[in-house]
């Protein structure tokens, strides 16, 4: 495999063809975080946490280490501090609008992130689309994608019809930094887990829990919604 | 049926005869029928003119001709007199039977005509309207040339020769460096030197094909250059697509254009067809060992899909939602293809650039940005409508000699380029000559040529805002930054319009920006946050009075002003009558007066009233 030369933090390294700029990094030990990057999934780009800077001077850009391949002659940073900056901001904004996530919340405490100026949302999921892919990717299912755009990007089954070819085997939930850790139910004051009262992004139902297999257990919160 | 030209030669005989055959001293009334003309009712006018011809006797001794939109807006619906050059502007149908009569006996209504805002001069020709004067019309002026649903007008008036010129040479290779040579640049937003671009795809491996596309696309609000390119003159893009394609080694075109615009759909398809019919498009285009053809794709309209990938994507049949570049579409693109997409105003450039030849052509404009660019001048403006200057123009000629200056009372403070995307450029900066980088620079875009004119009663705050409303519901929101930082941005920028928003709030906006600028992955989230941060630039002042005084200089955010009736008021009742919540009291005579409580704010009072008596404060 032909191999690319670049440089890392003021490292030369040499890395085969199609390797991206986060596996190449991480291969040599320098942090970075991430949120909707996962081992077996295919990149996708989506949550930002990953940037790097790359190019000088004028050209010097940020992009997502994730999905960017590895180029020679490249020269990246890690850790400068518009990409601190870039990271900062990124994880306020998910503190902002998904603050019950134990995920985000430890992101955010590593990053020195301790307080967000926006309004405070509560919104349970981020459309990182790890669930989708997972989906897709390593159950063959394809019951779940992306739907609409912008503000009323949302991910679901075609047509909000219960899919017929979800198996109902809970990865999707497994791998959502959102579900996944939560530790308070959508409303702060309430300290529930809450993650199947949440499951709108998945194909479903909620008289279907308890069918699932779920990795929750011994867990009540759904017990606790139908009583309420 | 046409029958099929099969070799440059008989392409040449067909030229020869159509010109010759041509009588240029008939009298023929042009009525352009573009989408925007029709809207202003070209299609009663045409009717109207072909009855008053028919019953008139006057077939053959008049002719008609039915073309796309010459960008007049101002003026529409509106008839051209060849060969004069008469314009007669905002016609009612039941002129035509005058305008006729003229016609045939060679006169001029004088009443009919245009006037000069200032003089009261009547304007007799096209040519010697103001509006046009400083203009350079070498795209938009073939749209009254020519019907475009009949390819002969095209081929009369001088096209497909630059296709023919080029076949005939024989030398891929010297297309290129043509194009190269002419300094144009990518006319849909990005300035992207098109034959670099051109170069990269003509060196791929030819092996499984390669790709051309014409992006007609537009989703800026209020653009519409393109549509009426395509509209009015959709064989200039087929052959500029042959010419690239020629040059290149591409072996299918793709023209994606958006289905909003059905006359354009409809005009680009009956160009396809007849092309084909002639022998243009093809297998063995005029009887040469070169094949190439072109299909029609409808997009759904979502603004994102004019960016490459998404629109890659959109054509592949899957969701447009743009990827990461690299790889770049010259590498992989349609269904992992080289692919070079292009705007359909570069498109056009093409068969001058060949016919000229591109020495020609590099001396339009300035030196790093050569050739014409078409606007659409919109807004607080006396003159609107489509605009093609040479690159290098000022703000200011395009703004007060050609658009007339102001409207109405109100001093120009801004204008907005680029499209939604795009940023503020205030009047301090008018000097400021129009090209890519001079743009960038001053914190704006080109974008593919949108320029709203913006006066005093405009609220810069509300500008923002407007289009960061847009923004964000256009995102194709996998970004998180782009999606949830558009979202934020524009809660931000409404509370500092309802008068709740902070001085840490707008420091918090400003951080924002530029990280959603830093981090986004495409082009719409890298630029979403220009019409803030050009604003913040610009017009910072008029943020803080927003949020320091509560008051809203231009008088335009609703939660800020106050409607009130002064002693002007001669108590005619007007406003009484025009106010839909019954807010305004007063007896006949009397000073009226306006509930605060009960008034909406829609400024229906202050339109109506005659004596300037409502103040807004
Ligand atoms: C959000 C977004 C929207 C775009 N919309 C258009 C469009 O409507 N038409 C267009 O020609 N280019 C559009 N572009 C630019 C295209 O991505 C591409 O650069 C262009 O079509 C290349 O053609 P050119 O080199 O001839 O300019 C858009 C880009 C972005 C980021
Ligand atoms: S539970 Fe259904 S939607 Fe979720 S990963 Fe499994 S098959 Fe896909
Ligand atoms: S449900 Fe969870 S995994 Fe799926 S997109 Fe939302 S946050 Fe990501
Ligand atoms: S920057 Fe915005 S529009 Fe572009 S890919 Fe990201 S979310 Fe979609
Ligand atoms: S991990 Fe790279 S963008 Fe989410």
């Amino acid at each position: 495999m032909p191999e690319i030369g670049l440089t890392i933090n003021g490292l030369p390294v040499t890395v085969d063809e199609g390797t991206t700029l986060l596996e190449a990094v991480r291969f040599l030990g320098w942090p970075i975080p991430t949120l909707c990057y996962m081992d077996g999934l295919s990149p996708y780009g989506a949550c930002r946490l990953c940037v790097v800077e790359i190019g000088e001077g004028a050209e010097a850009r940020l992009v997502s280490s994730c999905t960017y391949p590895a180029q020679e002659g490249l020269k990246v940073r890690t850790a400068s501090e518009r990409v601190l900056r870039a990271r900062r901001m990124t994880l306020e904004l998910l503190l902002a609008s998904c603050p019950q996530s134990k995920t985000i919340q430890d992101l955010a405490a590593a990053h020195g992130v301790r307080q967000q100026r926006f309004k405070q949302e509560y919104e349970d999921c981020i459309l990182c689309g790890r669930c989708v892919r997972m989906c897709e990717e390593q159950m063959m299912a394809k019951a779940i994608g992306f739907r609409n755009r912008g503000e009323n990007r949302s991910i679901g089954t075609p047509f909000d019809i219960k899919s017929d070819v979800c198996r109902l085997c809970g990865a999707c939930m497994y791998v959502c930094p959102t579900c996944q850790l939560r530790c308070t139910y959508n409303e702060p004051e309430r300290a529930i887990c809450g993650a199947c009262a949440n499951l709108t992004p998945p194909c479903i139902d909620k008289e279907q829990f308890n069918d699932m297999m779920c990795y929750m257990s011994p867990c009540v919160a759904c017990e606790i919604e139908k009583e309420g | 049926m046409r029958e099929k030209l099969n070799s440059i030669d008989h392409f040449e005989a067909l030229q020869d005869r159509l010109v010759s055959e041509w009588d240029r001293d008939v009298p023929t009334i042009v009525i352009p029928a573009g989408t925007c003309g029709r809207a202003a009712g070209a299609d009663e006018l045409i009717h109207a003119t072909q009855q008053e011809i028919t019953s008139r006797k006057l077939d053959g001794r008049i002719r008609l001709r039915i073309t796309g939109c010459h960008g007049l807006c101002e003026m529409e619906p509106c008839v051209l007199i060849e060969p004069e050059g008469t314009i007669y502007p905002k016609i009612d149908p039941t002129e035509m039977a005058r305008i006729v009569e003229a016609v045939a006996r060679g006169e001029v209504l004088e009443d009919l005509l245009s006037q000069d805002p200032e003089t009261g001069a009547r304007i007799q020709k096209q040519k010697d309207l103001p509006f046009l004067k400083k203009q350079v019309r070498t795209i938009l002026g073939r749209n009254e040339m020519l019907d475009p649903m009949r390819i002969e007008d095209y081929v009369r008036s001088g096209g497909y020769s630059a296709m023919a010129k080029v076949l005939a040479r024989g030398a891929p290779a010297a297309v290129v460096e043509d194009v190269k040579a002419s300094g144009l640049r990518g006319r849909g937003g990005a300035g992207f030197p098109t034959g670099r671009k051109w170069e990269l795809l003509a060196k791929q491996p030819s092996d499984g094909g390669k790709f051309l596309v014409c992006n007609a696309d537009e989703g800026d609000p209020g653009a519409y250059m393109d549509r009426s390119v395509l509209e009015g003159n959709p064989h200039s893009i087929v052959e500029g697509m042959i010419i690239g394609a020629y040059g290149t080694g591409a072996t299918e075109g793709v023209i994606y254009v958006r289905n909003e615009y059905p006359l354009a759909v409809e005009h680009a398809d009956i160009a396809l067809q007849q092309a084909r019919e002639l022998g243009l498009l093809g297998e063995h285009i005029l009887g040469t060992d070169f094949c190439f053809d072109i299909s029609l794709v409808r997009g759904a309209g979502a603004f994102v899909c004019g960016e490459e990938t998404a629109l890659i994507r959109s054509i592949e049949g899957k969701i447009g939602e743009p990827r990461q570049r690299p790889p770049f579409p010259v590498e992989k693109g349609i269904d992992n293809k080289p692919t070079a997409i292009n705007n359909v105003e570069t498109w056009a450039n093409i068969p001058i650039i060949i016919a000229q030849g591109a020495q020609q052509f590099a001396e339009i404009g300035t030196a790093n940005n050569s050739g014409t660019k078409v606007f659409s001048l919109v807004g607080k403006i006396r003159n609107t409508g489509l605009v093609e200057v040479p690159m290098g123009t000022t703000i200011r000629e395009i703004v007060h000699d050609i658009g007339g200056g102001p409207a109405g009372n109100a001093r120009i403070k801004a204008v907005q380029t680029g499209g939604p995307s795009g940023g503020c450029i205030p009047a301090e900066m008018f000097d400021l000559p129009i090209d890519y980088d001079s743009l960038v620079e001053a914190g704006s875009i080109m974008g593919s040529g949108g320029m709203i004119v913006m006066d005093e009663d405009t609220c810069m705050v509300d500008v923002a805002r407007y289009f960061m409303n847009f923004l964000k519901d256009e995102s194709c929101g996998k970004c998180f930054t782009c999606r949830k930082g558009t979202q934020r941005m524009y809660e931000i920028l409404d509370d500092i319009a309802k008068g709740s928003g902070t001085l840490e709030q707008l420091d918090l906006l400003e951080e924002l920006a530029h990280v959603v600028k830093d981090t986004a992955m495409c082009g719409l989230g890298q630029t979403a946050p220009n019409p803030v941060l050009s604003t913040l630039r610009y017009f910072r002042d008029e943020y803080v009075e927003h949020i320091r005084k509560r008051r809203c200089p231009a008088g335009v955010c609703k939660e800020l002003i106050t409607y009130s009736i002064n002693e002007n008021c001669v108590g005619c009742q007007a406003c009484v009558r025009a106010c839909p919540v019954g807010a305004v009291k007063g007896r006949e005579k009397e000073q009226h007066s306006i509930d605060a409580e009960k008034c909406i704010k829609c400024g229906l009072c202050r339109n109506v009233c005659k004596f300037e008596a409502v103040d807004v404060t």
